[in-house]
């Protein structure tokens, strides 16, 4: 059964977490990573929860990260998870080879903040003769709290809580390591 | 345009709500954020807005107001808008909005009763009307989440600029 859909713009969504990050990025009291995370993880649930109320309950834990893969990132990044590979216990990688969210960073600007600090970090890395794609990733760190709280918020609804970081070394691709936690 | 499913947008936008009450722990304070961020948010919606939207340059506030309602809200959040309550000088009119997207899903707990929850909308019709020369103040004059019938924005003309060319004819 399809739900009723109710569109509006995309750039409203872009221009909305554009606008958090800066707002943590610009102050003291509370910090970015842990407000940000806070504000996706509760959108990741939600949002988990309505997209599979009406279909059964996935059990496996391979069908979870199937629905996650497929369903869920195309309804939130318009387009399917490009490959998936795990290690059969409880790590998952999960690689998006043009990441929606990611796709209007540029690769040359430093974000706000941490600019400095990065240029000075980034130091010669092996197989990369672009001396700006480690800041890149340095940059694109700030905007990937939301996404990889969204994603570990629905796992977590989902039955399966984790932990989930970000590679975005390679933009405009993105990796995404999941690792479940055994329990 | 690049439409989404507005749930998520909704979501995101409550979700972001609860946080800055969590860490601001003042509703006024929380307002003016909202504001802020609206503002800054339509100081760069309106690049869109006049990229894509194809409407003639507006003739006056009226005007303006006109595509912000109609144009605009159906755009973006893809709803409308109705202007009225027009004072007798045509410099104050009010947005009301019959259907608001932000708002699916929300209720308001006991303690937010000052919370102005959608104020990010009249930072954003400032911040873009103030891109195309238009002064406004904007404020949240009724809301259903805080039982009044309807969603009103109330629209206040500061001041109205022509094109202004920073550049001189050197003959």
């Amino acid at each position: 059964m399809e739900r009723p859909r109710r569109t509006c713009a995309e750039t409203c969504l872009e221009l909305l977490s554009l606008q958090i990050v800066h707002y943590y990025a610009g102050q003291n009291q509370a910090p970015l990573a842990a407000s940000t995370e806070a504000i996706g993880f509760r959108v990741g649930r939600q949002l988990a929860e309505r997209c599979t109320w009406d279909r059964p309950r996935l059990v496996d834990q391979l069908d979870v990260m199937k629905f996650i893969c497929k369903e869920f990132w195309i309804e939130l990044f318009q387009k399917q998870v490009d490959n998936l590979r795990t290690n059969h216990r409880g790590t998952f990688v999960l690689k998006d080879a043009n990441f929606r969210w990611l796709s209007k960073l540029s690769s040359d600007l430093p974000a706000p903040e941490k600019a400095d600090a990065t240029e000075q970090n980034a130091g010669p890395v092996a197989n990369d003769s672009m001396p700006s794609r480690p800041a890149a990733n340095e940059a694109a760190q700030d905007y990937l709290h939301l996404p990889c709280a969204i994603i570990r918020g629905a796992l977590t609804h989902l039955g399966l809580p984790c932990t989930v970081s970000a590679d975005a070394s390679a933009l405009p691709a993105c990796d995404f390591t999941i690792n479940i936690r055994a329990g | 345009m690049e439409t989404i499913n507005s749930e998520i947008f909704t979501l995101m936008y409550g979700s972001i709500v609860r946080q800055l009450i969590t860490d601001l722990e003042d509703i006024t304070e929380v307002n003016k954020q909202l504001d802020t961020m609206g503002y800054n948010i339509g100081v760069r919606l309106i690049d869109e807005f006049l990229a894509k939207s194809r409407t003639a340059a507006c003739t006056d506030f009226r005007d303006s107001t006109e595509k912000v309602a109609k144009v605009g809200f159906r755009m973006f959040l893809n709803t409308t808008a109705n202007v009225t309550n027009w004072n007798p000088e045509g410099t104050e009119c009010s947005l009301v909005l019959e259907d608001n997207p932000l708002t699916d899903f929300v209720e308001l707990p006991e303690g937010c009763s000052k919370l102005k929850y959608c104020n990010v909308l009249c930072g954003v019709i400032r911040g873009a009307l103030e891109m195309v020369n238009v002064q406004v103040e904007c404020d949240f004059a009724k809301d259903t989440l805080r039982g009044d019938e309807l969603n009103e924005i109330r629209l206040k003309l500061i001041s109205e600029g022509t094109e202004a060319y920073p550049f001189k004819d050197d003959d």
